[in-house]
């Protein structure tokens, strides 16, 4: 039953291009320049979503963009986003206030394989603000979490103040069942946990094998991908959520064209033997 | 020395090899700690050493001007220091237990007339050094990209 719904979020929108609006209950600051936004559909209907989908997220005036979601898939009718201020867009969403409102298409894209992975072990690898599109695949693993083997939570980023979530990475390090390892690229003398990058995580990790599910710039993946080959995890045990420029979300415009695949429909999440040969095309 | 042996044929660095050989290896070997805040080496100083870590973490640091920075940390079966393979053997960092260390310390000038006696062993012993330089130099290039901070390719 669950794992039906998880599978069929994606079509939940009977026009695609149709924006919704959406009023933001909160605005978090999370660490520097990203921003946590809570949002609750305007018209009061109900917002669900599979855990790895986007939205197409639009700043009225401004423009649109994609948008990970980050927030709990159990919480229906409340859709968490985490942006990064990096350019008009991000900025201007990162700056609304509550009640402002906020146009919404969406949820798109194909889920993590939290379905698949029941009764594996599984291994969640993320950098810097990839922890984001990750997080609602780790609230659905807690969730169920008697209907998972091991699980262990890998997160790298470059410095301890740039730590996403950590409160939340700190109270999930303090259960029983379940493994955080963290690293960073550099720190101060105060810094006790692991120096260097993500990849040096994944041979102390309790997970062997079982279900990857990888996020964080490419480059970042890539040399993950390898390591996780390397330690003996089958490629298509491995999965990836990518990222293009997007501008229609629903596989119409080309934009997000990766190869013969369409970011936006036949990703964000992608099991590795799928993009194995365009990761490795340079500009594509 | 067998006592040591035994420690070395634990650690993943020491896997596969000769039983002879290892037994000539650990020859150089003992048994160190470390307490927490020691350091185990400051940079510029002779470097006729290297460490098995079998337990605890080390960060390898670089002061800064503007404080000292942790550029690396290293645990449980990792391998540190290879100043002592290149003239002119000086530490290239300092490095600091950052909890209590158990490791095995290797005196290199006994290694390196080892190696130098029997070039088989010595190949050997190169091969796995060079693997952890090359692990190492791959997560420094990883580290010094700055991959988090800005997108790499598409977006
Ligand atoms: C499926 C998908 C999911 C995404 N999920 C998230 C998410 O959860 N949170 C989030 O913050 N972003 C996410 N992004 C990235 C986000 O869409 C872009 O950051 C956004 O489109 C930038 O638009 P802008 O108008 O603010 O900046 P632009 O004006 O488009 O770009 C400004 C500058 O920022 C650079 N830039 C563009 N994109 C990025 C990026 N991703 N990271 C760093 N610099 C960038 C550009 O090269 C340019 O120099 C996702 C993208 C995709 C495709
Ligand atoms: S964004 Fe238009 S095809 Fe993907």
């Amino acid at each position: 039953m669950e794992s039906q719904l998880l599978e069929s979020e994606q079509t939940s929108l009977a026009d695609p291009m149709a924006t919704r609006p959406f009023r933001v209950a909160k605005n978090q600051r999370e660490i520097d320049g990203t921003h946590t936004i809570e949002l609750r559909p305007a018209d009061g209907d109900g917002f669900r979503f599979a855990p790895g989908q986007f939205t197409m997220m639009y700043a009225f005036g401004i423009g649109e963009v994609p948008i990970s979601i980050s927030g709990d898939p159990a919480r229906a009718g409340t859709l968490e986003q985490t942006i990064r201020s990096v350019g008009a867009v991000s900025a201007a969403l990162c700056k609304v206030r509550r009640d402002d409102t906020v146009g919404i298409r969406g949820p798109f894209g194909t889920p993590w394989p939290v379905v698949p992975a029941v009764g594996n072990d599984v291994m969640l690898i993320a950098g810097g603000i990839g922890l984001a599109p990750l997080r609602p695949a780790i609230y659905h693993l807690l969730r169920n979490r008697a209907r998972y083997g091991k699980i262990s939570i890998l997160y790298g980023t470059r410095q301890p103040a740039d730590i996403l979530f950590r409160s939340e990475l700190e109270s999930w390090r303090g259960r029983f069942d379940l493994e955080v390892l963290v690293t960073v690229d550099s720190a101060g003398r105060d810094w006790r946990a692991p120096v260097g990058p993500v990849t040096t995580l994944i041979p102390r990790a309790a997970v062997r094998e079982g279900i990857a599910m990888v996020c964080g710039p490419e480059i970042m993946m890539r040399f993950t991908v390898q390591t996780l080959l390397d330690r003996g995890f089958d490629a298509d045990q491995i999965f990836l959520s990518m990222e293009r420029n997007m501008k229609c979300g629903i596989g119409f415009c080309g934009h997000c064209q990766m190869g013969p695949a369409f970011v936006c429909k036949d990703g964000p999440v992608f099991a590795y033997p799928d993009i194995e040969k365009l990761m490795r095309v340079r500009g594509i | 020395m067998e006592g040591i042996e035994k420690l070395l044929k634990e650690h993943p660095f020491f896997e596969g090899i000769d039983a002879a050989d290892l037994a000539t290896i650990a020859g150089c070997g003992a048994n160190v700690r470390f307490e927490v805040g020691e350091f185990i080496c400051r940079e510029g100083e002779e470097a006729n050493c290297f460490y098995a870590i079998r337990a605890g973490r080390v960060a390898l640091e670089l002061s800064a001007g503007n404080g000292d920075i942790v550029i690396q940390t290293l645990d449980q079966n990792d391998i540190f220091g290879w100043s002592w393979l290149i003239p002119p053997y000086r530490w290239a960092f300092d490095a600091r237990a950052v909890e209590v260390v158990r490791a095995v310390r290797f005196d290199c000038s006994c290694l390196r007339a080892k190696c130098d006696g029997d070039p088989r062993m010595g190949y050997d012993f190169m091969k796995r050094f060079a693997k952890v330089i090359v692990d190492r130099l791959e997560a420094m290039r990883l580290q010094i990209l700055d991959m988090y901070g800005k997108p790499t390719v598409g977006v």
